[in-house]
């Protein structure tokens, strides 16, 4: 297969988004020359590894279909290992546990080839009835509901939502034919990351009344709606360029977006704090685990990608 | 061409394997030695432990890395033995003495004056997965011997998960391994044994190890 170089406002897209990490770079450089004094080492490690991912994702973005989704699951493999590795887990289970890590590669393959009926009922039909028959079989009752649960409910979001983001890609060119499904997956994935920054800027900028204290004492009502706001603004500025949505439809994807990334960010608290842990692994410096990093995501992906699918696909 | 295949083993297997498909968060890294000979000393769940203890060392090493084996297992088949002998790159040994006044532990020390790291178990077998087993004093007669060189205390955990005694299919975990602090033999064989048991103790206690039963 012949390679075909991204739609150009793909490509105008990156080239903005290297832009931004540059000026942060430079940012934090002179910052570091003003204040000797102070320790910028988490910023530091948080913009090197932004660099890396960024590198990675345009990278496979640009290259071909195939490699963007191969990437795409691996980030669920990632994500599945760490959530897998962090809960409890049952000895009898050990082969189910690889019967779902196989679910990986046969959910992205639906994507790869376009087969949104199956995409969209192997996780939640077939595996969720699979993965449990797996273990009754094994004859352990004990704990069976809590294993056949909290499985489910890893495989759901590590796998079954990220993949959601993966098939953006694959929705036909029609709908924007300068962006292409490359163009929705840089929309989806760039405000979703925008929009941590935004609520965390926001918050420590402005914070005073707190939304969920007991899961997560740093999110206030000020950074929600900051964040949502300027989310908002940036989906409706960048929607012409990158989506098929008018102005109207931009506005909501941008209150969606805004309002997903936070629940997907709390859920993700919540699930440490019942685990008593701080962050998921030390995989990504500076950001903590790959849990950590995707959790905005795992919540904004399966809401934008049927907001536009509804509308426009 | 032996070492060359070693490499190659190393490179594109047991890095890929242990890196990517498990992973593992490693704590105090910069208390491994690297270019001086020590012994490595660890508790024992799974073949992967080997593999990432190997693994921590910077590659350019390799060829001083010494895993230390039951001769009885591991050379009990001639196709084992070349793998475990020119792959692995083991130091067998005899887990019982045959006659008295054997020296079991002479293949280490010869490892040791040439320069090389051993890795050691102490537990003596994989055992039970994720339970450590009381240490088999045998690292404090070969500390004795060398009581110049490090003994380091690394505990490793969720490799038992990944792969278990009895089993062929690894199942990707992520794995913690914590090194500890450069011990040294001083002292009566019992005390070194109290020592190196509280340095694994309080190494275990700084992964929060999720439940597996």
């Amino acid at each position: 297969m012949k390679w075909q170089p991204p739609p150009p406002n793909v490509q105008y897209a990156v080239t903005v988004i290297i832009g931004v990490l540059v000026i942060a770079t430079i940012a934090v450089i002179v910052l570091k020359k003003s204040h000797p004094d102070r320790n910028y080492r988490e910023l530091d490690s948080r913009i090197r590894t932004w660099w890396l991912i960024t590198a990675l994702f345009a990278g496979v973005l640009v290259l071909s279909k195939g490699m963007a989704l191969a990437f795409f699951a691996f980030i669920s493999f990632l994500a599945l290992k760490e959530y897998l590795s962090l809960i409890p887990t049952r000895r009898a289970d050990r082969r189910v546990l690889f019967w779902a890590y196989l679910a990986i590669p046969v959910q992205y393959w639906w994507v790869y080839t376009e087969w949104y009926g199956m995409f969209i009922i192997f996780i939640p039909v077939y595996m969720f009835l699979y993965l449990p028959m797996r273990m009754v079989l094994k004859g352990q009752t004990d704990g069976f509901l809590r294993a056949a649960g909290t499985l489910h409910w890893g495989m759901m979001t590590t796998v079954f939502s990220l993949s959601h983001a993966a098939f953006l890609l694959v929705l036909p060119k029609e709908g924007n034919p300068a962006a292409g499904g490359a163009g929705l997956v840089l929309y989806l994935v760039c405000l979703t990351e925008l929009n941590d920054v935004a609520q965390y800027v926001w918050g420590k900028s402005f914070g005073r009344h707190k939304v969920v204290p007991v899961v997560s004492p740093n999110k206030t009502w000020e950074g929600l709606i900051g964040g949502v706001a300027t989310t908002t603004l940036l989906a409706v500025l960048t929607a012409p360029y990158l989506t098929p949505m008018n102005h109207r439809h931009a506005l909501m994807a941008g209150i969606i977006i805004g309002l997903g990334g936070f629940m997907g960010d709390i859920t993700v608290s919540a699930l440490k704090r019942d685990l008593k842990i701080k962050d998921s692994s030390s995989m990504l410096p500076g950001h903590g685990g790959i849990l950590d990093r995707v959790d905005s995501l795992t919540c904004t992906a399966p809401l934008f990608l049927h907001f536009v699918r509804y509308l426009y696909f | 061409m032996n070492h060359f295949l070693r490499y190659l083993f190393f490179v594109l297997i047991v890095r890929p394997v242990i890196l990517i498909i498990l992973g593992i968060n490693v704590r105090h890294p910069d208390r491994l030695l690297a270019g001086m000979p020590s012994i490595v000393v660890a508790n024992h769940n799974s073949h992967l432990d080997t593999m990432v203890l190997m693994t921590l060392f910077p590659l350019q090493f390799l060829k001083k890395i010494r895993p230390v084996a039951a001769s009885d297992y591991f050379l009990k088949n001639r196709c084992l033995a070349w793998f475990a002998l020119k792959i692995i790159g083991i130091v067998p040994i005899k887990r019982r003495v045959s006659d008295k006044g054997e020296d079991v532990l002479a293949p280490c020390s010869e490892a040791l004056a040439q320069g090389h790291i051993l890795i050691f178990f102490p537990e003596g077998t994989r055992g039970e997965p994720e339970r450590m087993a009381s240490f088999k004093s045998g690292i404090a007669r070969l500390a004795e011997k060398h009581p110049d060189i490090p003994v380091i205390p690394v505990f490793m955990h969720g490799l038992g998960k990944a792969l278990p005694k009895g089993e062929w299919l690894p199942v990707p975990f992520f794995c913690d391994a914590a090194v500890g602090e450069a011990l040294y033999r001083s002292g009566s064989r019992w005390e070194f044994m109290q020592q190196l048991d509280a340095a694994m103790k309080s190494l275990a206690s700084e992964i929060s190890a999720a439940p597996w039963e």
